[in-house]
């Protein structure tokens, strides 16, 4: 991330707390990255990981019990982390669109879908309905609608969930947003539909220039679309680099064993098992001391125990938060460990 | 699938020219639009095997488990397992020997009830035992599936999502069937999670000789699953086979298409060109000739026209006019 002048989003240090009734809940705790312009940065992890609470936090739509704290999320010349609501509200589906995982409950059921696109582009850009109306027509066949006329006087539910998605896409991109974040966009559909909405979305980022953040539990999603990754855990960056770099040479052990879980083209129950993570996760709620993640580690050791555990770099180039020496987590070391295990 | 495959023993489940139609807007003058969900089904699955059901949603995979469960009647076909009929007048007996295993482990169990009470509520329906020798039973398969004994006093709400699946799994199992249908029992789960439960059903296939309906979305988890791969569109089977023929050499088009639309965790790999025309049809209009014709880029004239018929190989099935006779003559 040497590009960091021109990233159109820096976030530095962002953490966010939640009041609960036994104390606070470290939902994100210190996490750091940037995207540049048409560069796309994938979040990955599971449920609970905060990977959604860092996108919502991003877009400032927190829960109230909820503590937002960085020392800057710098967008577009501002300070996300400190402007007030009322230029937030100018910011979001303007310079600043989020696609959220359910087309079904994303747009609104009682509004035409033409109505629902324009309204996009009046709030913020102003102007006479028909240009809006224009601008709506033209995104429509973008996003691969056939016949956009007739769509734009539908309904959400006379669409299938492929074509809410494209919809949704469709009405991020009236305003041109500089940035993207797409929270599980392709989950809830197809595997063939999937493709395709991906295929859409890298096409119309690199046509438009957009930064993107894809969240995303997906490791294949990820693979195929990320520019730069990174692996969350327990609210917590383990791991962050480019996706050859995280996918050749994964360097945390978390992330192996992710990998590991997922049934490989080729692989039969007949022949090995799965990997899997034993244990689940930690409670985010107080104090949190040493390694997260070490109550399911393979590698766990004393150091692990306490004590603060500082991102280094790996072999391969990314940046791993584990106690374990860069030799020791490259691919042949790890791998005995495990045969010994 | 005839009777002349040299098995002595009979199939655990079988199922013989199975239909269900729906009728769609129907009033009381008003005989409604026919929707044949499951439109004609055969299929045999013997003891030990793994059958996968693949295809998109509103394929009519979910309506085929509902009618292999029992839950809704067909509206014609047969369906046997282990030998009793699923329509005669004993539904207890048949349901002894077919459990299901849903998608969504936190609404298919209740709330309000202990997961010891939970796993036990068949043997009570089915009124076996003495309550001591009921909840020994509840032990014995909590233990088979993971679940610490701690756990028999707790509420679901107090489980995750693998231990509330693993629940699942137990209350399907304590009965002792032979089958399981299993409707995407790992999609809502995450990936070190769905490992888990997979690599569960796996050893448990092995201990009890078990025989799994897999009903799922995933190929990946399909081809770590599946002896027989069943690919379904639009409420017909269009291709059949063994796991490792269907999903290594792919015949029908469709089945490509689902092939290609995998994506490794590859990073560089950049996404896939699918083969495949967009927009899945309405099931109310359902084209005419082969269902598939209009989203199918080896599409040929015939296609829209003719039903193509359907061609037995060993195991394998197939309904493609690619492959048909009727294509050298047309």
């Amino acid at each position: 991330m040497n590009a960091q002048d021109e990233a159109v989003i820096d976030v530095a240090n962002l953490s966010v707390d939640i009041s609960v009734p036994a104390g606070q809940l470290h939902a994100v705790s210190d996490i750091s990255f940037s995207v540049g312009p048409g560069k796309t940065l994938c979040l990955v992890g599971e449920s609970g990981c905060g990977k959604t609470i860092t996108s919502l936090a991003l877009m400032r739509l927190l829960p109230r019990s909820a503590r937002l704290s960085a020392t800057h999320i710098r967008f577009d010349g501002r300070d996300l982390s400190k402007i007030s609501e009322k230029e937030m509200a100018a910011l979001r589906g303007n310079r600043l669109g989020m696609i959220f995982q359910d087309p079904m409950t994303s747009l609104n059921p009682v509004y035409r879908i033409g109505d629902q696109l324009e309204e996009v582009y009046l709030r913020h850009r102003g102007g006479p309905r028909a240009k809006a109306r224009e601008r709506a027509h033209f995104l429509l066949e973008k996003v691969g609608i056939i016949n956009p006329g007739q769509r734009l006087t539908q309904y959400p539910h006379q669409l299938s969930g492929g074509l809410r998605q494209r919809m949704m896409i469709a009405m991020m991109l009236m305003c041109e947003p500089r940035m993207l974040i797409a929270d599980e966009p392709t989950t809830a559909l197809d595997v063939t539909v999937q493709v395709q909405i991906l295929n859409l979305l890298r096409e119309l980022q690199q046509e438009f220039n957009t930064a993107m953040i894809l969240i995303t539990h997906n490791l294949g999603v990820v693979a195929r679309m990320a520019d730069h990754v990174a692996v969350m855990y327990a609210g917590r960056i383990v791991e962050q680099g480019t996706a050859e770099q995280v996918f050749r040479q994964p360097a945390h052990p978390y992330t192996r064993g992710l990998l590991e879980c997922i049934p490989r083209h080729g692989q039969s129950a007949h022949h090995d098992k799965l990997g899997s993570i034993p244990g689940i996760v930690p409670s985010l709620v107080g104090k949190i001391e040493g390694c997260s993640f070490r109550n399911r580690c393979l590698y766990v050791h004393d150091g692990c125990q306490s004590g603060a555990i500082a991102m280094q770099q790996a072999i391969s180039g990314q940046n791993y938060r584990c106690l374990l020496a860069p030799h020791e987590v490259s691919g042949a070391s790890i791998a005995k460990a495990e045969n010994m295990a | 699938m005839s009777a002349a495959t040299a098995d002595t023993e009979a199939p655990v489940l079988e199922i013989k020219d199975l239909s269900r139609v729906f009728h769609i807007g129907k009033g009381w003058l008003n005989a409604g639009k026919p929707l044949r969900a499951v439109d004609n089904i055969s299929l045999t699955v013997r003891r030990g095997e793994v059958l996968a059901i693949v295809g998109e949603s509103g394929c009519g995979k979910t309506t085929l488990s509902r009618l292999m469960l029992g839950l809704q009647p067909p509206t014609s076909g047969s369906i046997m397992a282990g030998g009793q009929p699923l329509t005669g007048i004993d539904r207890k007996a048949f349901a002894r020997n077919v459990q299901p295993v849903f998608q969504d482990p936190y609404s298919s169990l209740n709330p309000r009830k202990t997961i010891a009470s939970i796993i036990g509520d068949p043997l009570e329906i089915h009124a076996v035992g003495t309550p001591q020798e009921r909840q020994a039973r509840v032990i014995e398969v909590m233990e088979q599936v993971g679940l610490p004994r701690r756990f028999m006093h707790s509420y679901p709400s107090q489980m995750s999502g693998g231990q509330r699946q693993r629940v699942a799994i137990a209350r399907a199992l304590v009965m002792r069937p032979e089958v399981l249908i299993c409707d995407e029992p790992t999609s809502a789960l995450d990936v070190s999670v769905q490992a888990q439960i997979l690599n569960l059903l796996q050893d448990l296939r092995r201990e009890l000789n078990l025989t799994y309906v897999f009903i799922s979305h995933d190929l990946s988890v399909v081809e770590y699953m599946a002896d027989i791969v069943a690919v379904m569109y639009l409420g017909r089977f269009v291709e059949v086979g063994p796991a490792r023929e269907v999903l290594n050499t792919p015949r029908h088009p469709y089945t490509q298409a689902l092939l290609d639309s995998i994506l490794t965790p590859e990073a560089g790999k950049g996404l896939p060109k699918i083969d495949l025309v967009a927009g899945f049809p309405d099931p109310l209009n359902p084209p005419p000739g082969c269902r598939f014709h209009p989203r199918c880029t080896k599409a040929m004239d015939i296609c829209k026209s003719v039903q193509p018929a359907r061609l037995h190989q060993g195991r394998n099935e197939i309904e493609c006019h690619l492959y048909s006779e009727t294509k050298q003559s047309a």
